[in-house]
């Protein structure tokens, strides 16, 4: 019986490791021709030059990546690294308390509060971005009302700003971080909530002792999903920043499609990809010791 | 206790925008936030403008059909993804994940310059292709984690008692599978729809989609025609939750 | 319950087929050649705002064809739509200087004058414009000049310099227009120098003066200044004289002035694109865009000039003698042409992100 069972087992197993195989060859060939591929392309043109009107010439140099060295450039990821940061903090700080809550609730009062989370996500983000220009332009909405109830008697200039694009950009990605910190935090066991404070512990240090340790990767999950995209971000730099400042997305884009540099624009896709493969690399590496030691329930 | 009043704040700090959207769409002003007068005269505006339902019309077919193509091919991926053991699955997993993580700013760029490289002229199609490349991992990610939940010796059961691959796939693994698989395609029906930044390097003639016809739309000033559209599109994405969910309860 | 399971799901079966049949339909319309049967489709590739329902209809219903309008909001954007592989376009509408480029890269079908009559009649100042004297490949449709719109009930003394755009009294309440060219050409004629130099140390002076300005500038917009104008957002806008007409419909303290030191003249074009394959139909488009009577209700409704003077007998008086959609004639010498720079386009590429990096 044993024999017998083991023998099915293997010849199963070795059939479906090929069978496998075989079932992935379609996806495989597609994500290689048109996402792969491309990258390549874009690797390679980063290395090409400008032709006059725009367009590649095909020769070698590294005039792209040495142009990048210029302040100029490191001013603007920097400023890009530290808006997706500011975002990204300030949706930690907004996810968090929201995501305690709502693991807190009863099962049923969760999923209606996870689905209500869940439905912006899924309006149209265009909308979204334009309904805040709709609240914070001088004649709309939040303007109007303060004037009304006479807080303030002359506008506030609140779009086309730096602030106006944190709030966007968080306003945007603030699902993305509440729903890992949710799975991780639901994951603690309450036993332990109730031991710290049978402890007193203040809520202070039940956060920084007990949950903060427990809930790490899922705050890095939740970190990395909102900081990738910020740091890409494009459309909410340039609706609700007016145009004013430069974003990596912004720049990529006006690289190609204005200053038609397309080996330029080739040469900071690259640079924004290490940017975003160093922040993967950190996550991985958060996630690793934490495999070991926190799996165990 | 402070916390329900936070996250009371933090729901409601989601949710202003859309209402005030909504509520707005209504108003008889043109230019200004303040009230003036119920009508639905917007709306009238909206069914009357023909490049508007033109490029609603693109952006629905366009998602249908590049779903339609990462449901196709990203379940057999999953499930080859989940049966593979061994050191290629680790790199395997890494290359169908690659466009999750990639900025869609890259992404759009890379496929626009792919694109003139080989020569093959922007439209519609290159939008459905731009589309399923980015859709295809968020297919394969959620049917695998339905799919390790699944209990591998009901399929070896199958096997043993003389199924051949297509049975048990028809009989044991679909019927189990197919609430990720139906949540996966109204997820990536909702990406496809709601994409600007790829659609806008890789649009082509008469390719003009719902969100690039928007994003014009909006850098042209405000109007509360947009408001109206805004209303149609939320109600749509509600009704689209809605189905998701009755789909999953089964 | 399993009967109404298979039946939903071959009804998105046929759905989906039915969609994807759709669309190639769609896609072989689109790619006809108009032979016997399938309806000429005509591919027009224009600005955002240039849009009209009513006249495609009507070009639609004398030919029988059919046309399908993409926009675009830049010129820089349509070059590099155009580079990027998107063919399958009839006529579009580049600016001037990107009539030159457009040329010299090939990209343009010469035009039949035999098949444009109303080129005759074309206003005296664009009838040999520098950049196509022989109209071998371009039409001028519409022009105008770019100037600053101001709300003269908040500006005084009204303003006749480029200058009032460094104003400090006007903090956070000036707008500029987000096109380097235009922007660095405001500077560059303000130091008295031409908007087409390639001088490097002009275009970095040009730029120190335009970091000076940024505090004040409230946003850089090339497309809905008139509305900032219109509901106070700004009180000085650098734009295009047609949306500064409009925003005077809306608040009638708003002026037009083009500065003493002489800005822009424009004339977006119709062109032919090479590789259209309904060139006959595209000309007799353009030479229905021009027509006096339609041109001048493009005219009325857009507020720009247009190209044909026969229209100007079509066109409301106020319209006529309003400075911003019809400049006076002795102002028209006094304006320069935008002309394409070749190489030194990086310098400008370089300065304006300098720029938008402040």
């Amino acid at each position: 019986m044993n024999q017998s069972s083991f023998s099915v087992e293997s010849a199963a197993g070795s059939r479906s490791r090929f069978a496998g195989f075989r079932l992935l060859v379609p996806g495989l060939l597609w994500t290689i021709v048109f996402c792969l591929l491309p990258m390549i392309v874009v690797l390679a043109v980063s290395f090409a030059t400008r032709g006059t009107y725009g367009g590649v010439v095909w020769e070698f140099s590294l005039d792209n990546y040495r142009d990048l060295l210029h302040p100029l450039y490191g001013r603007i990821f920097g400023q890009s690294l530290l808006m997706a940061g500011m975002t990204t903090g300030l949706c930690l700080a907004l996810g968090f308390p929201l995501a305690y809550y709502i693991a807190r609730l009863p099962p049923r009062r969760q999923a209606l509060w996870l689905v209500l989370i869940m439905i912006p996500f899924w309006t149209n983000f265009l909308v979204r971005t334009y309904a805040w220009i709709f609240i914070l332009r001088t004649e709309g909405l939040l303007n109007t009302v303060l004037i009304q109830l006479h807080l303030i008697s002359t506008p506030l200039d609140l779009l086309y700003s730096n602030q106006a694009v944190l709030l966007g950009l968080a306003y945007g990605y603030l699902p993305f971080m509440v729903l890992p910190l949710y799975a991780a935090i639901e994951r603690v066991d309450p036993a332990l909530i109730e031991a710290a404070r049978d402890l007193y512990a203040d809520r202070w240090s039940l956060f920084r002792r007990v949950l903060l340790p427990l809930t790490k990767p899922g705050m890095i999950a939740g970190c990395v999903l909102v900081f990738i995209p910020s740091l890409g971000a494009f459309l909410t730099p340039d609706l609700l920043g007016g145009a004013r400042s430069m974003m990596v997305g912004n720049l990529i884009q006006h690289e190609y499609l204005v200053a038609r540099d397309w080996p330029l624009g080739s040469a900071l896709s690259l640079v924004l990809m290490l940017m975003v493969m160093g922040s993967l690399l950190w996550y991985f590496r958060a996630q690793a010791p934490q495999a070991g030691a926190g799996g165990g329930r | 206790m402070w916390l329900r009043g936070i996250s009371g704040l933090s729901l409601a700090f989601l949710y202003l925008p859309i209402i005030v959207l909504v509520v707005f769409s209504f108003n008889a002003s043109r230019l200004s936030a303040v009230w003036q007068g119920f009508s639905w005269h917007w709306y009238g505006v909206l069914r009357h403008d023909e490049a508007l339902l033109a490029a609603a019309a693109n952006s629905l077919w366009v998602a249908a059909l590049s779903t339609s193509i990462v449901v196709l091919l990203g379940v057999p991926a999953a499930m080859g993804l989940e049966r593979l053991r061994g050191r290629g699955r680790r790199s395997l997993e890494t290359i169908f994940l690659l466009p999750l993580v990639l900025p869609e700013v890259m992404m759009g760029v890379a496929l626009l310059l792919f694109f003139v490289m080989i020569r093959w002229p922007l439209s519609l199609a290159t939008v459905v292709i731009g589309h399923a490349a980015f859709n295809l991992p968020v297919v394969i990610v959620m049917v695998r984690a339905r799919l390790q939940k699944l209990d591998p010796r009901l399929e070896e059961a199958a096997r043993d008692l003389g199924a051949s691959a297509w049975q048990t796939f028809c009989r044991i693994t679909w019927p189990l599978v197919r609430p990720a698989v139906l949540g996966a395609a109204l997820l990536a029906f909702t990406i496809s729809l709601d994409d600007f930044i790829v659609t806008f390097f890789v649009a082509g003639p008469g390719s003009t989609t719902l969100p690039l016809r928007v994003y014009s739309m909006i850098k042209s000033g405000i109007s509360p025609e947009i408001n109206a559209l805004s209303s149609v599109l939320v109600l749509s994405s509600m009704g689209l939750v809605g189905l998701s969910l009755a789909f999953q309860r089964r | 319950m399993p009967v109404s399971r298979y039946v939903v799901s071959v009804l998105g079966v046929a759905t989906i087929c039915l969609l994807a049949w759709s669309g190639c339909d769609r896609s072989r319309e689109t790619h006809s050649q108009g032979g016997s049967g399938a309806i000429a489709t005509l591919h027009y590739f224009t600005w955002s705002d240039y849009v009209s329902p009513e006249l495609i209809h009507e070009f639609e219903q004398m030919h029988g064809a059919r046309v399908i309008v993409d926009t675009f909001s830049s010129n820089e954007e349509l070059l590099a739509k155009l580079q990027g592989g998107a063919t399958g376009y009839d006529v579009t509408v580049p600016s001037d200087f990107m009539v030159s480029v457009m040329a010299a890269q090939g990209m343009l079908a010469e035009l039949d004058p035999a098949a444009l009559p109303n080129l005759n009649t074309l206003e005296p100042h664009l009838q040999h414009p520098a950049f196509d004297p022989m109209h071998r490949y371009a039409v001028p449709y519409l022009w105008g000049t770019v100037g600053i719109g101001y709300d003269s009930a908040v500006v005084t003394p009204p303003p006749d310099s480029w200058d009032v755009l460094w104003d400090g009294r006007y903090r956070g309440r000036i707008s500029m227009l987000n096109d380097q060219r235009e922007v660095f050409g405001a500077v560059l004629r303000s130091m008295g120098q031409s908007m087409n130099t390639t001088d490097p140390t002009m275009v970095e002076a040009a730029k120190q003066q335009l970091i000076a300005q940024k505090p004040l500038v409230k946003t850089y917009a090339s497309e809905h200044y008139d509305q900032l104008l219109a509901s106070g957002d700004v009180v000085l806008a650098q734009g295009w004289g047609g949306p500064v007409a409009r925003a005077m419909r809306d608040r009638p303290s708003i002026r037009y002035v083009v500065p003493k030191e002489g800005g822009t003249i424009w004339a977006d074009c119709l062109v032919v694109l090479r590789a259209s394959p309904n060139k006959a139909l595209a000309m007799q488009f353009i030479n229905f865009l021009i027509d006096a009577r339609v041109a001048a209700r493009t005219s009325e409704r857009l507020l720009f000039a247009a190209s044909n003077r026969e229209a100007r007998a079509w066109i409301r008086k106020d319209i006529l003698e309003n400075p911003a959609v019809y400049p006076p004639a002795e102002l028209i010498p006094r304006m320069e042409w935008m002309k394409d720079v070749g190489k030194a386009m990086r310098i400008y590429d370089r300065a304006w992100t300098e720029l938008k990096m402040q």
